[in-house]
């Protein structure tokens, strides 16, 4: 047991723990949107630290872990963001106890040929 | 002149990505690596960076490593507040669609703000319009759009735009 090996050991540790609380939070919350923010920031933060803690136990795996850590840490809101957005082009309702959908507002202004601006009306729970 | 400069800029960039993925210092991985790059950027330089070496000056860099820590401090936070949104026996949510307003000019500018968002307390990337970027916010706490571009968006802003533009 070398100190590498306890650091690397609580930091995988870490992020198997977000790993566990990101599933949970997709389970219970209520919506899409809700579930891809929970689901995005857990395994991201959490795939990331298990691949250094991977790194930091075996050195001469830190340079590709680093390499393997920045490519999810780029790619992975990218892909949040495309699922949150075909979500909000087919029609997928957002929750019950949604405070203001500033998106359908500016998309209703657009096709009323004036300005983002210009909304002001407080939206509903539905798109 | 131009388009050299983005030649060059993307052929840096991968040698310096074949040089952590390698990770050895040996005289033949390095020369293989110098000429793959080079042949790879051939390929693909023409969609890849827009504004050439420029990208890559010195006081970029420097500001690039001291934006890492702040966001990786944020991305720590955002962790723990969705865990406690989770775990909490009520869910203390109140989700909702926010837009907000930015300064910034050039796409990589925006696409680097948008990803900074996406992975900090609460806020989630739904769409980018011109200057605008709609956010999915778990907690509302602004819907006027000064002040919620200044909540979400604030703590980025200006960090990107010494990285970017």
């Amino acid at each position: 047991m070398t100190a590498t090996t306890i650091i690397g050991g609580v930091v995988v540790g870490f992020g198997t723990i977000f790993l566990f609380l990101g599933g949970l939070g997709i389970l219970r919350l209520p919506d899409v949107y809700n579930r891809l923010q929970a689901g995005t920031k857990c395994t991201t933060l959490g795939a990331v630290c298990t691949i250094v803690g991977v790194g930091i136990i075996e050195p001469g795996w830190l340079c590709k872990a680093v390499v393997v850590a920045l490519f999810i840490l780029l790619t992975n809101p990218i892909s949040a963001h495309a699922l949150a957005r075909a979500s909000y082009k087919s029609a997928v309702p957002l929750c019950e106890g949604t405070v203001v959908d500033k998106y359908r507002e500016f998309g209703e202004c657009e096709e009323a040929g004036s300005t983002a601006e210009t909304a002001d009306a407080t939206a509903g729970s539905e798109p | 002149m131009k388009s050299l400069s983005r030649y060059l800029a993307t052929a840096v960039l991968l040698f310096f990505l074949w040089l952590l993925l390698t990770s050895t210092t040996g005289t033949q991985e390095v020369v293989a690596g110098a000429v793959f790059a080079l042949l790879v950027a051939l390929l693909g330089y023409k969609g890849f960076s827009a504004r050439g070496l420029r990208m890559l000056s010195p006081r970029r860099l420097a500001h690039l490593l001291i934006y890492l820590p702040i966001f990786f401090w944020q991305m720590l936070k955002a962790n723990f507040d969705v865990a406690y949104r989770v775990v909490h026996p009520r869910m203390p949510i109140r989700p909702g669609i926010v837009a907000i307003k930015t300064d910034l000019k050039t796409d990589i500018g925006k696409l680097f703000l948008a990803n900074s968002i996406t992975l900090t307390p609460g806020t989630l990337t739904v769409e980018v319009r011109g200057e605008y970027l709609f956010i999915h916010w778990i907690n509302v706490k602004a819907e006027d759009v000064e002040q919620a571009s200044e909540l979400v968006g604030g703590r980025f802003e200006k960090h990107v735009k010494a990285i970017c533009e």
